[in-house]
């Protein structure tokens, strides 16, 4: 019946003009005014929350002082920057000139030792969490391979997983920090021992759910798949490069995504727990420091924090979603 | 001719929770080089038991099968399967998947460019040249299906075993890729083991029809020589009555001699049912 009617009605074609552009309306406006729309009214309620926060540092931030924040910590980005520049440059002129005065002189450069900027924060939690996950990545995916295709393995490894998985490797810190400093011992250190520990505690986090999540994708492999490689006759190495690894990709990047979520969460609250440089240390400085801005460099903070969250699962679904076969398990 | 391949008085018990089970009993049957024989018998019969001891995925628990006179112990290429659904890995191209079985079996005995030949041969058998460089989920359920036959086919194996190879397709499908079996085998002439449940299918394809009585301890209850002549015209057969005798022998088999007791649920029994599975 109403089928019937639309078709009486659009014989008008006013209104079957309105349907068409209601049509593009809906297919292609909607996925960008939506999110818009979302965004606009949790601005305004947000102002209006942080209005009403009084605290001992003032004010509660609102959308406006983050922006505010923002382009200050831009700007005392490139301040730093130029100073450290200034200073080099006037450390090569005194250089320059003590040379030619006694050319038996050896120049020293010393480093310019200015506060890190949020940026420069931002790129050391940015490597130490890639570095942590590249890390266990390396130990987690052969491991979760070899309890996949053993059940002895697994029926060994599997109680020590259960015990280990639920332990927040916030934890570890303390016992990672005095190990590192025990067993890390050397003149000249390549890595500073505070990235050191930062990137044990992002891999003992990361190394759970990939382990875990790649011995499930090896299991639940398909049986007919097992029994072409069987019919084959495919060598072990063969087996696993050629069947059990593109099979598992799924399962693996689930783990991965998993694990880098985790990961980026913990590294903050480890690296403010710990002191060690990256955005942790950045929300925690400027919680001791105490400044009328404060609390808007902290959230401010928060919401890159969130960004690059963010950024990192829509990096992983993208490379999922090149080395994956299965093109839906790459969606969200 | 001399046989091929025997199948020699094999039982075959899987151990339950809830004691032995014994799935086939004193299944015995001799193929001749380039028979095509047709397993056939309701579900649950033990017929794809048959075809994987055969295949070496499964161990008989007594008795063995020979192949040229020697033992069948694990699976290999010279028996090739052709699996139910088809089972191509999803992340390699047809052409791959045929690749990677002509790489391994072909291996130190082909150069790269006789492989290649060999692939494409192959998928040209199958008429499937134009699809070979797509992946399995792009294709029908049909055409995957060929692959999986251009597969086997590659491996030229001794035994081309199938197990219900168009029992996932549509009736017109079915029909299609039944002729296409045919056109090959007529070119090929191997020697063929296929699952079916349809009688159809089995009265057209096969040179005998092997019968299968009731699980458990299922065995073979009847054999049905097919002695139409080649190349078989199905349109032609349909008002052929030797045909129909064959068809309705191999029915009054399945469905007189060893019909299948379904145990009819009352509404009574299903509803305890769910309220054990709730």
């Amino acid at each position: 019946m109403t089928t019937l009617i639309s078709k009486l009605v659009a014989g008008t074609s006013s209104f079957s003009q309105f349907k068409t552009n209601f049509r593009i309306f809906n297919y292609y406006a909607k996925p960008v005014l939506l999110p818009v729309i979302g965004m606009l009214i949790f601005m305004f309620l947000w102002t209006i929350a942080a209005s009403s926060i009084n605290t001992s540092l003032g004010k509660f931030p609102g959308p406006s002082e983050v922006g505010t924040q923002m382009v200050n910590l831009y700007q005392e980005h490139v301040a730093e920057r130029d100073k450290a520049d200034a200073f080099y440059q006037r450390q090569e002129e005194r250089n320059a000139k003590r040379v030619a005065k006694d050319p038996t002189y050896e120049p020293k450069i010393r480093a310019y030792t200015g506060k890190e900027t949020f940026l420069d924060q931002i790129i050391t939690s940015l490597i130490t969490v890639m570095s942590g996950f590249i890390l266990a990545a390396f130990f987690a995916i052969p491991l979760g391979i070899a309890i996949g295709l053993s059940k002895n393995l697994n029926t060994a490894i599997n109680p020590i997983i259960q015990i280990f998985k639920p332990v927040s490797p916030l934890a570890w810190l303390p016992l990672v920090t005095m190990a590192v400093s025990a067993l890390y011992v050397s003149d000249d250190p390549y890595f500073a021992k505070s990235f050191v520990n930062s990137l044990i505690t992002v891999t003992l986090c990361c190394i759970w759910p990939m382990v875990i999540n790649t011995s499930v994708g090896v299991i639940s492999i398909n049986q007919d798949w097992d029994n072409v490689s069987k019919v084959l006759r495919l060598p072990k190495l063969k087996h696993i490069q050629k069947i059990v690894i593109p099979a598992a990709i799924p399962s693996i990047f689930t783990g991965m995504r998993m694990s880098l979520g985790v990961a980026w969460m913990v590294l903050i609250a480890a690296e403010m727990l710990a002191q060690n440089p990256g955005l942790g240390k950045f929300v925690w400085d400027e919680f001791q420091n105490g400044s009328s801005d404060s609390l808007s460099r902290i959230m401010t903070a928060v919401v890159v924090i969130g960004f690059i969250g963010f950024l990192l699962d829509r990096t992983m679904q993208k490379i999922q979603y090149h080395v994956s076969w299965n093109k839906d398990s790459a969606k969200l | 001719m001399t046989t091929l391949l025997n199948i020699s008085k094999i039982d075959m018990v899987f151990p339950t929770p809830k004691g032995d089970f014994t799935a086939l009993q004193n299944v015995d049957l001799q193929i001749k080089k380039g028979e095509f024989i047709s397993l056939i018998g309701h579900s649950g019969c033990g017929k794809s038991t048959v075809l994987n001891v055969v295949a070496g995925l499964y161990q008989a628990t007594k008795g063995g099968v020979l192949l040229n006179n020697k033992e069948v112990r694990e699976p290999g290429p010279e028996r090739a399967v052709v699996f139910q659904n088809h089972s191509l890995l999803p992340w390699l191209t047809c052409y791959q998947n045929v690749e990677l079985a002509v790489k391994e079996v072909f291996r130190n005995k082909m150069s790269a460019s006789e492989m290649k030949d060999w692939i494409n041969h192959n998928i040209h058998l199958v008429h499937m040249d134009h699809a070979a460089h797509k992946l399995p989920d792009e294709i029908s359920g049909g055409m995957k299906q060929r692959i999986g036959i251009a597969r086997a086919l590659a491996m030229q194996p001794e035994v081309l075993l199938m197990d219900e190879p168009f029992g996932a397709l549509d009736a017109l499908t079915r029909a299609h890729m039944q002729d296409s079996l045919m056109e090959i085998q007529d070119e090929l002439n191997n020697t063929v083991i296929m699952i079916t449940h349809d009688v159809d299918e089995a009265v057209l394809l096969s040179d005998r029809i092997v019968m299968m009585t009731n699980g458990p301890a299922a065995t073979v209850g009847e054999i049905l020589d097919v002695n139409l002549p080649r190349p078989r015209d199905r349109l032609a057969l349909a008002k052929d009555p030797n045909y129909n005798n064959l068809r309705s022998s191999v029915l009054t088999f399945l469905y007189e001699k060893q019909r299948k007791v379904e145990t009819i649920t009352t509404s009574k029994k299903t509803s305890s049912k769910k309220e054990e599975v709730a």
